[in-house]
């Protein structure tokens, strides 16, 4: 994949810019990697940071330090659908363990593994805010809440329906 | 059915959009604060509300606003904190949601108050489908003459933009935020220098609470002294409460803060009460920095009178016996509930959120995190349980900014109030792996000594 934005990509970056004054155009780094992550598969390669590093004309070390800060900015490649499962004390206590383990299984993976055909990678991360609607996931922009196995089961079956369909 | 003041509109389908929103009397404060009242007057309002920021914090916004420094020729920046990222909270989410226009309204007076041109909603990243829903008001605003370039003709310009974050409870923190802000890593600043004086790009900034700034809508609608009335002493106004954990009905309540904690938990106006027919064990009531508390402790304060659910009545008796209103995060644990476990995750929450500037809050929350998952699983000491009551209470007020605190009150809380649940796991490392300790005595009556 040849990392550089297209029209459409630039002109949501050069949107993102205008938006602080001229000199401190760095403050434009953070939403312009999770461009560049949306952009670029998924993750954040060093092709991928120093290319907005350029763009924001700032060195390379300014974008890893903060890269590897966030924990959404994903430093390895993951699978097409990321499934990031709350497990902090509101959500255990509404039985996430419970998903985790069920997804575990079902997928034959463990917490920070990927499918062999690339499809799921499941994550366990820290609270996303979504305590009263525990157990729940982030599914790309989206969050999926009141997790039971069955709607963990449709929504496996949704990420593979759709994978097909893009295939 | 108590006042409702932020969440009164919720309801109205299509009150997300602009044109429901202003049909059932929005964006009124911003004509009646730019058209008849100088800056300085909707600070006087704001300062006579009694307003309180509703991040976790307390402060007085109004004091707030007035410390910001007014240097000739410098912009001043209002920023808007929805990093909303305390376990258990989730108020801020629900507003921008479904009532996005309100936020804006409250920007937009805010922004007038304190002279800022730019102002900025720095929102956590994970919230990704709320930023359009945010762009999409401010574009409605700015589309209605409510932004852009001389507002209501009144020579006054402001813009608002929406930034996300990308991941990092730290950010919540008001340094650490413009540090993100910046583009770079989220590390809190050393103060003085206050934001108020050197804040985004070394400019005076003022960072307030999504909720802290939708309460200014209804502060200037109905004059700061009227709002005021609402609630008892200190704790003025409307507060939302987000609930959860084992709750019939937990999400996101308004409540005026005469309420008893008793009530808001298991009336059917508020939370219904414990899911599933279970009991009430513990709960942490303003979000996981904050003390837990026993059921007995919860309802009742050390003197046996009812806890009454705002600033004053849930720090009622200090640390003690009591904890904190905080940012509102309500979680509540039943019978079945491990506090040890509980409290590992939430040891294990911090150690991930620390940001690794501080040595104390660095070291000490893996430190603590280890020995948990091990008293957890069977395989503690008993002096297991002072080391960390000694690796907490040397975090505390040793680090740059407060998530040294909030990674050690809780498990100070934990092991006050239920050091026998934890003696428990060490002296049955087996039993402890296939059961519960249960509700135990935690629910039983406070014996309250009668002084002559």
């Amino acid at each position: 994949m040849s990392i550089k934005f297209n029209d459409t990509q630039m002109a949501e970056f050069k949107r993102l810019v205008d938006r602080y004054p001229q000199e401190y155009q760095k403050s434009a780094l953070i939403p312009a990697l999770h461009l560049a992550q949306e952009s670029f598969g998924g993750w954040l390669s060093s092709e991928t940071m120093d290319y907005v590093a350029e763009l924001l004309s700032i060195k390379p070390i300014e974008v890893y330090e903060v890269a590897t800060f966030y924990s959404m900015f994903n430093l390895k490649p993951v699978g097409k659908y990321l499934f990031e499962v709350c497990h902090t004390g509101p959500c255990m206590v509404s039985g996430s363990d419970n998903i985790v383990q069920y997804i575990q299984e079902k997928l034959s993976i463990k917490p920070g593994e990927t499918t062999a055909d690339g499809l799921f990678t499941l994550k366990t991360v820290e609270c996303l805010g979504a305590c009263g609607y525990a157990p729940m996931m982030q599914l790309g922009k989206h969050y999926r809440e009141h997790l039971t196995k069955e709607k963990v089961d449709a929504i496996v079956e949704e990420c593979r329906k759709n994978a097909a369909i893009n295939n | 059915m108590g006042v409702k003041l932020l969440l009164e509109n919720a309801h109205i389908e299509g009150i997300r959009f602009y044109e429901t929103y202003r049909k059932h009397g929005g964006y009124r404060s911003v004509e009646k604060a730019i058209k008849t009242m100088s800056t300085d007057e909707v600070v006087e309002e704001v300062k006579k509300s009694g307003l309180r920021g509703r991040g976790g914090a307390g402060f007085p916004a109004g004091m707030k606003w007035s410390f910001i420094a007014k240097p000739e020729g410098v912009p001043r920046h209002l920023v808007c904190n929805a990093d909303e990222s305390e376990p258990g909270t989730f108020k801020d989410r629900y507003l921008m949601e479904f009532l996005p226009h309100l936020l804006i309204e409250g920007l937009i007076v805010s922004s007038f108050a304190l002279g800022s041109h730019d102002t900025y909603i720095y929102i956590r990243g994970e919230y990704a489908w709320i930023v359009d829903i945010l762009e999409q008001a401010i574009t409605e605003a700015k589309n209605n003459g409510w932004l852009g370039k001389n507002i209501l003709g009144s020579g006054f310009d402001c813009e608002i933009h929406v930034q996300r974050g990308a991941g990092a409870y730290i950010c919540g923190e008001e340094t650490a935020l413009i540090e993100s802000l910046e583009g770079k890593r989220g590390n809190p600043r050393i103060k003085p220098p206050f934001p108020a004086v050197k804040g985004l790009w070394g400019r005076p900034t003022v960072v307030n609470n999504v909720e802290t700034l939708a309460a200014v809508v209804p502060i200037i609608n109905m004059g700061g002294e009227e709002y005021a009335k609402i609630g008892v002493g200190r704790s003025t106004g409307t507060k939302l409460i987000s609930a959860c954990g084992n709750l019939r009905k937990p999400g996101v309540y308004e409540i005026d803060m005469t309420i008893s904690v008793e009530d808001f938990i298991y009336s059917d106006e508020y939370c219904g009460g414990i899911a599933n027919g279970k009991k009430l064990k513990a709960c942490i009531p303003g979000g996981s920095s904050v003390p837990i508390l026993p059921a007995n402790l919860l309802l009742n304060t050390a003197k046996g009178e009812k806890r009454i659910m705002n600033y004053e009545g849930l720090s009622d008796g200090g640390f003690a016996t009591g904890s904190m209103l905080g940012s509102g995060g309500f979680i509540v644990l039943d019978e079945d509930q491990c506090v040890v476990k509980n409290t590992l995750t939430l040891a294990r929450f911090y150690r991930h959120e620390s940001c690794g500037q501080c040595s104390p809050c660095r070291e000490g929350t893996g430190w603590m995190e280890k020995i948990l998952h091990n008293i957890e699983h069977g395989k503690g000491k008993m002096s297991d349980i002072d080391l960390l009551w000694d690796i907490q209470s040397k975090i505390e007020g040793n680090t740059i900014c407060p998530l040294g605190d909030a990674a050690a009150w809780p498990i100070a809380a934990a092991i006050r109030h239920f050091r026998d649940e934890f003696e428990w796991h060490v002296l049955n490392p087996e039993e402890s792996q296939k059961r519960n300790y249960g509700l135990a005595h935690y629910a039983d009556k406070i014996h309250v000594p009668v002084t002559a």
